[in-house]
Order: structure tokens, then sequence, then C-alpha cells
């Protein structure tokens, strides 16, 4: 789960990480109260989970309520890459000696957590990484001994900050580390972490992903679930436990595993056709998870026909094939569907599915012919 | 011969008492794997099926001599549960769960490493593993697979049956077949399954599935290229899909170019791999090494 910027710094201040005092707005008059409460000049920040929201017009300075007025008016409802603002993160502008750049994540290929540190901050850090990698300070931290404060002196002292950021940079990154890890997130980025003109530091952006296996231990994550920004598709397939992501084609996918769903897309593809949808009803799927997958496919006004892939190892075929039978009594489906069933108990799945089979629903036995049936269905309509 | 299990291996399950630990236990044990036990603190001192049930992995290894254990307990539990498993001298940890925080994934893989680094782990969120014929660990539905020359190895759970199912419809058959899962940190990589199949006799063949995201794609093409002398057949799933989960800058800077499917296929072409861009297109290619062995 992707953090917004003020829920970032929410989550940072958890942790003691320094912000600048501020506020959410969603109107206008919000944005003038929370300006006066933080103190002018404040800066304007356009909330959405997209990049390049300067440059797009999304962040403001203004130096008096007559100012937040006319940035929050023109801020709120703008279009950033698809990204429409809703809401507004007001806080006090900072003066800003230096700009810097702190982040941990997980490195996959190490197995080790990486922690980087660079004194060319506030710019994209990946543009940094091509042209000068050596500006960017890495660091392996072993997760049995965690971040030592020699780790983080050696990382502030190897990126070249300034000397009287030193202290500062390093409580930061100590904090930043627990913040990371007792707060399962699986990317923590300040960019820029800024050394003010009077020699203190601090976090002036907040980039935090949160770590969705661990939500069984962070009740307090539940705050961040309503606002996010999210295509109506996905947000009624999160509700029903399905791991969906929005297509723009015609070709509906159901898929148990992420790895069969990308390769049904993969298939589809090859076949000539368009996947409206990456769907993974996932490991040991019910009949009830089938039957909300369908229903979420079908709101999906641009589907033509939908492929349903299964390989059932935990999930069951006669599972699967009484999901499909509940849907089809539940709710009118809009699309005709193939199926292709394999693997656990898939005799059984077929044998149900045999009474219920027409023009709308057609069982395939191989992943390529199902495809291309799929497709054929949907050119046809 | 084969890889990592056969039909001696002896093994117990940890979480044996819950809906899926006892499905599988038996499952398992019903295609002639020596499940020898099973792991429940609560449920000590009964059976699930007549297997009995022990209140540590510690006293389990102690009475049945098991060097394998495969892990089925709930997500909140996993990291305990596999800490467990390699303090009891458990050679091989199977880790089934899905739903691991990456942070304990990342933890126990290295306290395992560093305390007892003769423990392997699988997975976790992993399909498990087949040799053929003789020992069926985890969720594979191998019934219909014959066995054979060819090895399987394959990131994602289901297209590791996929990959059995398009090897059988071919009459070709299957040494041993390992689902390395493809969470954050998964235990045993595709480099440690090649190099095990490369000094396996019985192996002469390698198909393996990869999947986009992170580098182990880009690393095994390396070690095969370096390393192996068998041919290997491979398919990338999400030639065509968007970018799974977006790591933010951070990740980027670790993957660079790597990561897509298209880099990666052609990281295993440069290697002398064959590659399919799907599924059945692998096994097609799979079927001409065969003819050629």
């Amino acid at each position: 789960m992707d953090l917004f910027e003020y829920q970032g710094k929410q989550y940072f201040a958890r942790y003691g990480i320094p912000v600048s005092a501020g506020g959410v707005a969603d109107t206008v008059d919000d944005a003038v109260a929370q300006a006066d409460a933080a103190g002018y000049p404040v800066v304007v920040k356009a909330q959405v989970q997209v990049g390049g929201r300067g440059k797009a017009g999304g962040i403001k300075v203004a130096a008096n309520a007559d100012e937040v007025r006319e940035h929050a008016g023109n801020i709120l409802g703008l279009d950033i890459k698809g990204h429409v603002v809703r809401r507004l993160w007001i806080e006090h502008a900072s003066d800003i000696a230096e700009e810097y750049y702190a982040s941990f994540t997980l490195d996959r290929a190490a197995k080790k957590h990486l922690a980087m540190v660079s004194a060319r901050g506030g710019i994209d850090i990946e543009a940094v990484a091509e042209e000068d990698p050596d500006a960017i300070a890495k660091r392996h931290i072993d997760p049995v001994d965690g971040l030592t404060e020699t780790d983080a002196r050696a990382l502030v002292t190897d990126a070249g900050l300034n000397p009287k950021a030193h202290d500062g940079a390093v409580a930061i990154l100590i904090a930043l580390w627990r913040c990371y890890t007792e707060g399962d997130a699986d990317l923590v980025e300040i960019n820029p972490l800024i050394l003010t003109p009077e020699g203190k530091v601090h976090a002036l952006d907040a980039k935090v992903t949160l770590d969705d296996n661990a939500r069984f231990r962070h009740p307090e994550w539940d705050d961040f679930d309503n606002v996010a920004e999210t295509d109506p598709r996905e947000a009624l397939a999160k509700e029903k436990g399905l791991q969906y992501v929005g297509l723009d084609g015609d070709i509906g996918i159901i898929a148990n595993g992420a790895g069969l769903a990308m390769s049904t897309c993969d298939v589809v593809n090859q076949v000539g056709g368009k996947p409206a949808n990456f769907l993974d009803i996932g490991g040991g799927a019910s009949a009830d998870t089938m039957a909300g997958a369908l229903e979420v496919i079908n709101t999906d006004d641009n589907v033509r026909s939908i492929f349903i892939n299964i390989f059932g190892g935990i999930t069951k075929g006669e599972d699967v094939a009484n999901g499909i039978v509940q849907a089809l009594g539940r709710v009118e489906l809009k699309a005709p569907i193939v199926i292709r069933l394999d693997g656990t108990n898939a005799e059984e799945g077929r044998a149900i599915l045999a009474g219920h089979e027409s023009d709308r629903l057609i069982s395939v036995p191989t992943m390529v012919g199902a495809a291309e049936k799929a497709v054929a269905l949907a050119r046809k309509v | 011969m084969s890889i990592f299990v056969n039909k001696d291996t002896r093994v117990i399950v940890q979480g044996i008492t819950g809906s899926q630990g006892r499905f599988y236990a038996s499952r398992n044990r019903d295609y002639g794997t020596q499940v020898v036990g099973g792991v429940s603190p609560k449920k000590a001192g009964t059976d699930v099926d007549g297997i009995p049930v022990f209140p540590t992995v510690a006293e389990a290894r102690e009475a049945t001599g098991a060097t394998v254990s495969m892990v089925l307990v709930p997500a909140p539990f996993a990291a305990d549960a596999v800490m467990e498993a390699a303090e009891a001298g458990i050679e091989l940890i199977v880790s089934l769960t899905e739903g691991i925080p990456a942070h304990d994934e990342a933890l126990f893989y290295n306290s395992v490493k560093r305390s007892f680094p003769d423990a392997r782990i699988l997975g976790p969120n992993c399909p498990g593993l087949v040799t053929v014929g003789e020992c069926n660990i985890g969720f594979i539905p191998a019934e219909v697979a014959l066995p054979g020359p060819v090895g399987i190895v394959s990131r994602s759970g289901t297209l590791t049956y996929q990959a059995l199912k398009e090897l059988g419809e071919k009459g070709i058959g299957v040494t041993t077949c390992v689902g390395i899962g493809g969470d954050p940190v998964p235990g045993m990589s595709f480099i440690d399954c090649l190099a095990a199949f490369e000094q396996d006799p019985d192996t002469r063949a390698v198909i393996m599935f990869g999947e986009i995201g992170g580098s182990a794609e880009e690393e095994a093409a390396a070690f095969i290229a370096k390393e192996m002398s068998k041919p290997v057949v491979a398919y990338v799933a999400g030639v065509t899909a968007p970018p799974g989960r977006k790591m933010g800058h951070a990740g980027a800077i670790i993957s660079g170019s790597k990561g897509t499917a298209q880099a990666k296929m052609e990281a295993l072409t440069a290697a002398g791999v064959k590659v399919g861009l799907n599924p059945t297109e692998a096994g097609d290619l799979m079927a001409e090494v065969v003819a050629g062995l």
C-alpha cells in the first residue's frame, strides 16, 4: 500500500522523524485555515501518488491567505498524469540550505536491506543513479544485526553531507530505520531531506510503501485506507480480497496465481487479443471468491468475453465450478465465459460445469485454445 | 536419482492439524511420501489419519528421524516455525505459507543462514517440490506426471503445475520439479536448483519458468552460461503484463534495467537457453531438446 505524502509524514512523525508543521485540506477554505495555523509563508502541495507534481503545477509557495486561496483553487481538481487532486497538504515553508536523499528498501538480489544516502537530493534520484552513481552512498544492512549508529554515521560521511548535518542526519536515519522495520514498510524514502540555514535537518517529503502482508499486526493502518485513490474496479476487487489491475482491453482475465495470471495475459496478447485486466484469485480460492471475481469483471463495460484460467493446486476444481455456477445465478453476466480448468479435482469441476454449458459458458481443455476462443468471442459480439 | 528428496526422505508437517495441513499431509502420503509425523503444540499426542502429532519439531525429529519439514502454519507464526525447524536440525525446510511479511522473511532467511548454514529453505509462498513417483511435499498435483529425464524449476506456483502439464502431455518425464516461490526473499534460488540438476546424473535437461521483477532470472542466466553443460529451456511470464508492484525509486535503482521480461529473455537467450513465449511453446522447445538427447 502506497501512502500519500501527508500520510507518510504522519507515519514518520510516529517514529520521531522531524517533519514540517502542517495539515490536510480538501477545500479552499480549509487550506486557508491550515495555512493560518502553520504560519506564513506556506507550501500548498497536491496529494497524488505520482511523481513530477512540482513540474505539473501541483506544488506552490504562498506568502499570504490570498495566495493560498488562489493556489488551492488551481490545484484542487488538477489532473496530474491521470491523477485528479482531491486533497492538499499545507505546511510551513522551510528555508533550505542543502537538499539530501535517504531511503531504506529491500535488495532482493542480496536478500538484505539496502540503505541509500546522497548529498544530491531534491531531484530525481534515478537520474542521479544513472549519471553519477558514486554520489549515492549505499550500505547493506543485515536484518539480524539491524542498523547501528556506526552504519548511519558511515553513510552520511560516505555521502559527503555537510558536517553540520551529520548528527541530525544520523538521528533521522536511526528513526527512519525503526519506521522501516517496526513499521513494516517495503520502502521509506525522504527526498529531499533538508539542512536549514540554522543547521536543523528534517524531512520535506515522505514516500512510504507499506507491506500489506503485515497488516495483521498494524491495526493503525486502517486509517490509511478510506482515502486511497483507486480505480473503482480495483476498489471493489480489494474489498473482495482479489489482486486486480485494470487494463484497457476487452477480454476479462481470471486466473489463480500471479504467474499464471500474467501468463494468461501473455497468451491472450499473442493470439491477437487485449486483456481488460489482470486478476489473481490466489491460492485456495473458494466458490465465493470465484463468484466475487466474476462480479468485479462484470462491472467493466469494456469486457466482451471472459477467460477463466485455473490450474488447481490448492484451489480445487469443484470450488471453481461451484463459484461460476453461483455467479451465474447471482449476477447477469454481460459477457460469455471461456474456461480452462485443470489440476486438483479438475474432473469433478468439469462435471459440475457440464450441466451448465451453453454459448455463454464454454469449456476448452488447453490454455492457448481457450485464449483463441475468448478472442474469437470478443470479436463476434 | 533426483534432487533434494526421494523415496527414503522422511517428512514432518508443522501445522498438521490445520485444514490445509491435514489435507496435504494425507495427499502427500497417498502419493508415496513418507509423512512420518506432525507438529502442533496444542494437539500433541493425538494423530491425523494415523500420523502422530508431536509438541515440538525437536521431539518429532527425535522420534521419527525426519530430515525435511513442510511448514503450513498461518503467516503470523511462520517465521517462528521456520526458526524452530532450523534449530531442531531439519535439513530442508519447505515453507508453503502465503502472505508472510517481507521483514519476517528477510530476518529468518538471514538468521538461518548465519546460525544453521547447512539448513536449506524452500519458499516461502512456494508450491513445494516433487520427485516424480517417489516423494511429493506440498501442493503440486503430480499424480499424472511421469518419471523421466527433465528437471523443472519455477518461481510461480501455478506455472509450476503448468510446466508439469506441458511436459506430461508430450509424454516427457520428469526427475524433480521444484517451485521456489516468488516472494521477496526466497530461500533456494534458481541457481541452487540448476546446480543440483547439473550434478544429478538422471536429469539430462532443465526447464525453467520465471516471471517479471527482481533479477533472479538474469543471475540464473549468468550461472547457466558459466556452469551448466545440460540444455535449458525457459519461459518468463509477464511479457505483456504491466509491471506488478511499484517499489518506488529506491527499488528501481536496485534493479536498474533488470526486471522486465524482455531483459530476462535476452539474458537467457544470450546464455544459450531456448526461450518460449508461452508455457506451451516452452514445452514444444523441450520436446525438441528431449528428442535430441
